[in-house]
């Protein structure tokens, strides 16, 4: 339990994990399928950013007139990883509401089980 | 001045060209040009990729590339050896033959104004192919995984029919879910060992075994990035998604989809294996007893559902399924000899498949594109090439002697020696899912053969179409008859990665 307190940022990642894949899994609608991966991808930048940040260092930018010190500064390698995956989720999730702008447009709904029932019935 | 190995910056070349290769298509408004252009960046990296496995196969070594020569904890890095090199070879031979005998389908299937768009993702997707093949840094696996997805994604829809943009959005949640938990798994796995870097996670993760500290969370990462990949590359139950995806897919898409993309993934897979998680680590979780159950239950629900089928198409994705499910099999028998013969099945099923989607849309064009098997009867006269193709194919998949599916399974069978607990289960159900291949695939074959009593024409049917499936026949017979220096090769690979 004190670990889970001191730990509460990952914590709180972990669970928003779950919700977002569950979501992603489980849900019907296929807006609410692509919030939940947002959620999902989200949560895991934020476990990224609380793993990078340590309590009382500043962001490793060299100022002029101090000197660069390793003591002085958060680890930046994560906040990396978060920006990269960044553009990773931003481009999916921009593809897949296309794809759903698409079939909505065709089908009409935003059901998945609807919708690949009707595409079922127009390959026969 | 030290000596500069040439030969050491063919991976980074490879996957450079296909990336550029992808910028410059789109410039090409004619989608000849494009598709040109694409087959002879394939072919160059081809001949790189043969010239990379001849050097790294007569030096018996494996080497690391440092991206612009930044050293170990900083800079990226690409590794390749005998297996990589084998690998990037076969997925651009394949790649290749199934552009060139697949060339008629993209012209026919994707409108005009699109086709060199179409090219784009072609090339993007076997950029990340490669990269997948040749990376040393998890992170940009990770990068390239959703590379891949999307431009996998895009090829299916190419289309652009509404059944082909549900089976691509029904693709793509999967892969999403895949990568999803692959992505939190490597985030844990990093802010457990501190590095990114493939041989570097595993010198920390055999100190962190030894004191036995993290011991659970450890397994939990483990499982979320294998599972993850595994889900992405098809494995049951994941494997209604190919059910939808090939066959709303031009036949081009569909081979490159089955043959390689989901090869690709499965390779990852076994890097993971080798080069993050060692071996042991693998074994003493017994995950490899899981990804065992998984495959043996693919292989023959698999099978049992391509024999329910009656539309070919369909029957051949789920036909995939069953095939991965063997790759999964010999992973999951944890042993040396079962990974060797995974590793030639990938290769041999690669080449197989991607021939029989190719046959399959050859036959199905001479029978007014209607895709139920006894819609095809007598099809194989009309397209001779394609009917010599499928029939070939078909008994590499039943694993008929001579034929490259006979040597995987002749290997597989002989790697559960090694594990004597497994060896019962395995055998008997090689033999139920042989038995269920050749009940599904004989009587097509037949069917496609029977004679029909009116006489019309014969189509014109497409030469390089026919020029394709013949070297995918020439190459089965190959992997099937001089099979003993791939395995050499692959035996030595396993041991360097």
């Amino acid at each position: 339990m004190t670990n889970l307190m001191t730990n509460h940022y990952e914590a709180a990642a972990v669970i928003l994990f779950g919700i977002g894949f569950m979501n992603l899994l489980l849900s019907r609608n296929l807006i609410k399928k692509f919030i939940g991966l947002n959620i999902m991808d989200t949560a895991v930048y934020l476990f990224l950013a609380a793993k990078g940040y340590i309590a009382g260092r500043a962001a490793p930018i060299v100022l002029e007139g101090t000197t660069a010190s390793v003591e002085k500064f958060i680890n930046p390698v994560p906040s990396g990883l978060v920006l990269t995956g960044i553009v990773v989720s931003v481009s999916v999730t921009a593809f897949s509401l296309a794809l759903v702008q698409r079939l909505y447009k065709h089908y009409g709904s935003l059901d998945l089980d609807e919708i690949m029932e009707k595409a079922k019935k127009e390959g026969h | 001045m030290a000596h500069v190995n040439y030969i050491h910056n063919i991976p980074f070349i490879s996957i450079f060209l296909t990336m550029f290769g992808g910028i410059i298509t789109p410039l090409f408004s004619n989608g000849k040009i494009a598709q040109k252009i694409n087959l002879i960046i394939v072919c160059i990296v081809g001949v790189l990729s043969a010239i990379l496995l001849g050097s790294v196969w007569q030096n018996k070594e494996s080497f690391t590339f440092m991206m612009g020569h930044f050293p170990a904890p900083w800079g990226n890095e690409l590794t390749a050896g005998p297996l990589e090199a084998l690998m990037a070879l076969t997925f651009s031979f394949v790649m290749a033959t199934t552009l060139l005998g697949g060339a008629k389908f993209i012209q026919n299937d994707i409108l005009a104004e699109k086709q060199n768009l179409y090219f784009v993702m072609i090339n993007l997707l076997f950029g990340s192919m490669l990269a997948l093949i040749y990376t040393n840094d998890i992170f940009t696996a990770y990068v390239f995984l959703e590379i891949n997805t999307i431009a996998s994604c895009a090829i299916i829809m190419a289309k652009g029919t509404g059944e082909s943009i549900a089976a691509t959005l029904h693709y793509l949640i999967i892969c999403l879910l895949g990568s999803g938990l692959f992505l939190i798994g490597i985030s844990l796995l990093y802010s457990i060992t501190g590095h990114l870097l493939m041989p570097n996670i595993q010198q920390s993760i055999i100190q962190l075994t030894r004191t036995g500290e993290y011991a659970f969370p450890f397994a939990v990462v483990i499982g979320m990035i294998i599972i993850g990949i595994s889900i992405k590359s098809a494995v049951f139950p994941f494997h209604f998604m190919l059910a939808s995806a090939h066959p709303a897919a031009t036949p081009a898409s569909s081979s490159i989809l089955s043959g390689l993309v989901l090869k690709s993934f499965i390779f990852l897979n076994i890097k993971m294996f080798y080069c993050v998680f060692t071996i042991d680590l693998i074994r003493n979780l017994r995950i490899t007893n899981v990804l065992f159950l998984f495959g043996l239950i693919g292989m023959v629900v698999g099978s049992v559902s391509a024999l329910k089928e009656t539309r070919i198409k369909h029957m051949l994705a789920y036909s995939s399924a069953a095939q991965i499910g063997y790759i999964y099999m010999g992973l999951g028998l944890g042993n040396h000899a079962g990974m060797v013969a995974a590793c030639f099945h990938i290769l041999a099923h690669a080449a197989t498949k991607a021939m029989l989607f190719i046959c399959a849309g050859g036959l199905m064009s001479v029978s007014e594109g209607k895709d139920g098997i006894h819609d095809l009867r007598g099809a194989a006269h009309k397209n001779l090439m394609a009917g010599i193709g499928f029939t070939v194919g078909g008994l590499s998949m039943v694993g008929v002697p001579l034929t490259a599916g006979f040597v995987s399974k002749l290997y597989f069978a002989s790697a559960t020696i090694y594990s004597p607990q497994k060896m019962v289960i395995t055998l008997l159900t090689l033999a139920i899912s042989m038995i269920l291949n050749a009940m599904y695939f004989i009587p097509s074959a037949i069917a496609i053969w029977t004679p029909v009593e009116k006489k019309t024409e014969r189509p014109k049917v497409s030469r390089r179409m026919e020029i394709g499936i013949a070297i995918f026949i020439v190459t089965n017979f190959c992997l099937g008859i001089f099979y003993k220096p791939i395995i050499d090769m692959i035996e030595l690979g396993i041991g360097l990665l």
